[in-house]
Formats: structure tokens, C-alpha cells, sequence
């Protein structure tokens, strides 16, 4: 039980570190990395929880595609940052009084909020016991069967995200010369060669 | 000392509120606010896991699947967007957005 306290507040304090490093870090490369981070330690938490499946999702598609995604914008785009970053400390009044009346917000429902022992009884779909059934195991269980629609459309939306990133950033510029290989094997005999009689002493 | 529901709301709390803290913060850097909404997601997923493991149900680790499957569709896309902005106007600066004057 000591071990898992004493990873809960390791993964903890490093994701809420990592996490407040992303907003306040001067070089966004760096905001990535720390956010590359926050997630590993998110992952860690999941596993922690028992969502191990989810844990492994999270090291997947976010650190493996949507951190790498950022990494690749954040390096291409030629922007001066320093630029950018003006204006932070104009910003910090507003911004720090919301936060802080949310972050109190969220305190209070926290403190004045307790789960009812039925819930646990009325439970939609119960988690089966991870000596006979593994989390993936029962999740695709469940996914599968239950939520299959929903898990198309989750589909869908990917493939509509992923056609119109691509649409928006495709681009054909006009003037480029690109080789057709079509073009070039369908071109006709006539077209490519021209047979001349040269006279003897004289050329063309 | 046991790690109940609570400390993991907690920490989702935290996370929600720096996500927040950035957006309003990072004004001018739109890649830092995607960030933060990332970190938003990230801080409801947290929630849904541990809601789903506390009162023992699947389905809230199915819809933090979901989560997970919105966010990264949300990047992408804003990340192609930003791209084609930049190549438009040479510049990701928030403020001069202005085009559609809304």
C-alpha cells in the first residue's frame, strides 16, 4: 500500500510539474517535450488505477502520434517565439484570478460531495475481477458488443479528420514540372521521333 | 494511507486548471493553446478512469476511449488548419486573425 501511495504522488507531482512547465516554458519544443511527459506520468496513473489498457492507449496515440504531430509543426513552422511570448505577464492578472476561482470551484465540489454505497451496485457495465478477465480483455468485451456503433462512429470521426488534414494542407503549385509517367508512355511515335533525309555534304 | 477517488480528482482538478491557465496566458501561440486543450482532455480522461474504477463500471473507460479518439482527431485537424494559415499569412499570431471580422 506504501508503494502505491509513494507512486501515486511520484506520477502526481511529476504530470502537475510537467503540466505547469507546458504553459510557462519559453521554447514550445520544450512545451512539447514536458507535455510528452505529462502524459508518460498520465499513463502512469492509469496503469495505477488499473486502466492499463487505457495507460498504454494514452503512450500510443498521444505520445507516439499527437506529440510527435506537435514536435513536426513546432520545428517546420519558421516563427520567432520570442514574439509570441509578449504580452505573458499582461495576460498573468486575468488568467491567474480565473484559474485560481476555478481551481477553488472545483475544491469546493470536491469537498462537499460524497458517492452514494448504491452506485456501486447499479453499475452499467461491472468490472469483471482482473484474476479471471484482464482490463483489454474485458473492455473489448464490452466495446465490441455494447458500444460497437458508437466505436464505428469514433472511426468515422478519425477518417474524417484524417481526409481533411490531408485536404487542407495538399496543395498543387502551378509551375513545378513533375514527371506523368502516363503522359510519357502514352505519348505516340509521331510526337517523339522525326526521321529527316539528310542529304550527303549539306546537313539539315 | 490509502490513494482514494479523491486524490486523483485532485490531480485532475490541477491539470484542468493549468490548461485553463494556459490558454489565457499564452494568448498570441496557438500551438501552446492546442496544448493546453490537450492537457484539458487529458484531465477529464483522468477523471472518467477514476470514476470508472472507483464505482467499479467499464462504460468510463469506453468513453475515455472516446476522449482519446476526439483529441486526436482535434489535433490534427487544428494542427492542418494552423499549417495552411501559416502558409497564407506567414505568421500563427492569434490576434491578427481578423479576416472573417467576427
Amino acid at each position: 500500500m506504501i508503494i502505491q501511495a509513494l507512486a501515486f504522488y511520484l506520477f502526481a507531482a511529476i504530470t502537475v510539474a510537467s503540466g505547469f512547465m507546458v504553459i510557462a516554458s519559453r521554447n514550445p519544443v520544450h512545451s512539447v517535450l514536458f507535455l510528452i511527459l505529462a502524459f508518460f506520468n498520465a499513463a502512469g496513473l492509469f496503469v495505477l488505477m488499473g486502466a492499463e489498457f487505457l495507460g498504454m492507449l494514452l503512450v500510443i496515440v498521444y505520445v507516439g502520434a499527437v506529440a510527435v504531430l506537435f514536435l513536426f509543426v513546432v520545428m517546420m513552422l519558421d516563427i520567432n517565439f520570442v514574439e509570441l511570448r509578449q504580452g505573458f505577464l499582461q495576460y498573468l492578472p486575468v488568467g491567474g484570478t480565473i484559474g485560481l476561482i476555478l481551481l477553488v470551484e472545483l475544491a469546493m465540489v470536491l469537498g462537499g460531495w460524497a458517492v452514494t454505497p448504491a452506485a456501486k451496485t447499479v453499475s452499467a457495465d461491472p468490472i469483471p475481477a482482473l484474476d479471471k478477465v484482464t482490463n483489454t480483455h474485458a473492455l473489448g468485451q464490452v466495446l465490441y458488443t455494447k458500444y460497437i456503433y458508437l466505436f464505428q462512429g469514433a472511426g468515422l470521426i478519425l477518417l474524417v479528420a484524417m481526409i481533411g488534414a490531408i485536404v487542407l494542407t495538399l496543395r498543387s503549385r502551378p509551375g513545378v514540372k513533375r514527371q506523368s509517367i502516363s503522359e510519357q508512355v502514352n505519348r505516340p511515335r509521331d510526337e517523339a521521333v522525326a526521321i529527316r533525309k539528310v542529304e550527303p555534304r549539306k546537313g539539315i | 494511507m490509502t490513494i482514494g477517488l479523491g486524490h486523483y480528482l485532485t490531480v485532475a482538478a490541477i491539470l484542468f486548471t493549468l490548461g485553463i491557465l494556459g490558454i489565457f496566458l499564452n494568448r498570441k501561440n496557438v500551438i501552446v493553446i492546442l496544448m493546453s486543450i490537450e492537457l484539458m482532455l487529458l484531465a477529464v480522461n483522468i477523471n472518467l478512469v477514476a470514476f470508472s474504477t472507483h464505482l467499479n463500471d467499464l462504460v468510463g473507460q469506453v468513453f475515455a476511449l472516446f476522449v482519446l479518439t476526439v483529441a486526436a482527431g482535434e489535433a490534427a485537424i487544428g494542427l492542418a488548419i494552423l499549417v495552411v494559415y501559416f502558409r497564407n499569412r506567414g505568421t500563427i499570431a492569434v490576434e491578427d486573425i481578423n479576416m472573417m471580422k467576427g
